[in-house]
């Protein structure tokens, strides 16, 4: 597995133009465009319903280079959110209706103001959601205070486990990753996360390790509860059932193995009405390392920004909930199967 | 003409069958449609058996399919294995087990 983002490695697919290149190329594989099936079912323009979370990358970096990283975040990633900027966040969620708070990266923790940022945030005595990859916490001394941190500010972890084994955890995140993260939630367990009785919130994230679609949520999360119980005695609360979107990493992973074309018609393929009504960009908004606001993480990572004001610091919800959600090809991902978001599958 | 036997894209098109016989290729997909729908067994362990059976009857659509099936719903490597050697296990007990009839007829043929 290599070490080094596709960035850094000055491949195509390691830009936004490289990516949208290849997503708006759909007529040469046959497949209809997100917004003509949206249109077919009366949603287009797709727009906001009420917004309630907003997500806020903190930076690129991380500890860890998986192999289907829509962020293609790495150690080699430089882009960080500022203090400045986070004090933009603060200050447009105080004014705002906002109910919750979604820190994702990269690996947040290792954004040098991730625990000035959290400590202001639980004052504004919001739900906060930590996306922790879970070995952060073993990577260094420094980190592991990081689930009595947590626990201090009642932060709802939220961390990928696409497997509940080694074999297929490790060929998507890296060897070793199983173990460590193994080790890092008996650590939360122990605190008391994912514990009955607490309310200390611990869900795992699952994602397909290939170019297969998560099967129903219900029936994983039962299987991982059973597996890893009876293998490590770990417990967590909710199993997040995520499609992989072809974006970045896992985009480039299925062009090189030959897998792009099928995998897209079997995301048009499972195309769901339902889905589709409930997609995550209807609540959220998204806010980028450098303040730009998004309609959602993956249409950030591709630089396609909210319509109208689109920083931060003209922050304006009324604006925001009036705007059409921009579209691409990647938008499939969220409405296949029983539908995709942040916060797992979208219907039964 | 195709230069193959098995094409990989006709496992897309095995909705138009109904196309030549519509009343019973529809009547054909409700019923598979609710054999694989949960029941007394879950969706999972149908999905195991269909496998399986596809390696009974080697047919490289139902294997591909049944493999992605598998995945999407969590099985592993070991378990998906485990169901194809329960396929050779029925087949070559059912070749061996015939084996009797061989021998019965010796004893009845020899002195």
């Amino acid at each position: 597995m290599s070490f080094a983002t596709l960035k850094r490695q000055e491949r195509r697919l390691g830009s936004p133009e490289g990516q949208m290149v290849v997503l708006d190329d759909s007529d040469s594989i046959c497949l209809p465009s997100f917004s003509s099936k949206l249109e077919a079912i009366g949603l287009y323009p797709l727009l906001p319903m009420r917004i309630d979370t907003l997500q806020i990358n903190v930076g690129k970096m991380c500890n860890q280079v998986c192999k289907h990283c829509h962020v293609d975040a790495g150690p080699d990633r430089k882009e960080i959110m500022t203090r400045e900027t986070m004090q933009l966040c603060l200050d447009a969620i105080q004014e705002s209706s906002i109910e919750t708070i979604d820190l994702t990266g990269g690996a947040p923790e290792m954004n040098p103001d991730f625990r000035w940022f959290v400590e202001e945030l639980s004052q504004l005595g919001k739900e906060i959601i930590v996306r922790c990859n879970l070995t952060i916490i073993l990577a260094n001394p420094k980190y592991s205070d990081l689930p009595a941190f947590y626990k201090k500010h009642n932060i709802h972890v939220v961390s990928s486990l696409p497997y509940f084994s080694a074999k297929r955890t490790d060929a998507q995140r890296g060897d070793g990753v199983f173990e460590k993260s193994i080790k890092a939630l008996e650590i939360l367990n122990t605190i008391g996360y994912g514990k009955q009785g607490t309310n200390l919130k611990l869900d795992l994230v699952y994602n397909p390790s290939g170019a297969f679609l998560p099967g129903n949520q219900a029936d994983l999360e039962l299987e991982f509860k059973k597996k890893l119980k009876d293998g490590y005695s770990i417990e967590f609360d909710n199993l997040l059932a995520l499609t992989n979107l072809p974006v970045s990493r896992y985009l480039e992973y299925l062009i090189n193995s030959g897998n792009y074309e099928e995998y897209m018609s079997e995301l048009v393929s499972a195309f769901n009405l339902s889905a589709a009504a409930s997609v995550m960009c209807r609540n959220m908004i998204s806010v980028g390392w450098n303040g730009y606001l998004y309609d959602c993480d993956f249409n950030q990572m591709l630089e396609l920004k909210v319509q109208g004001a689109n920083h931060i610091s003209e922050f304006d919800l009324n604006q925001l909930a009036n705007r059409e959600i921009v579209l691409n090809q990647h938008c499939f991902g969220c409405t296949a199967g029983t539908g995709s978001s942040c916060g797992g599958s979208l219907s039964d | 003409m195709k230069s193959t036997y098995y094409n990989r894209e006709d496992l897309k098109k095995f909705g138009d069958i109904s196309k030549f016989q519509k009343k019973l290729g529809d009547k054909f997909f409700d019923y598979y449609n609710s054999v694989f729908e949960e029941g007394a067994l879950t969706s999972r362990e149908k999905s195991l058996i269909a496998l399986a059976v596809s390696h009974a009857v080697q047919c490289p659509y139902c294997i591909d399919s049944y493999t992605s099936s598998c995945l999407s719903k969590g099985v592993d490597e070991e378990q998906m294995m485990e169901a194809v050697h329960v396929t050779a296990a029925i087949q070559s007990g059912a070749s061996l087990v015939h084996g009797v009839q061989m021998m019965d007829q010796v004893n009845e043929k020899l002195m």
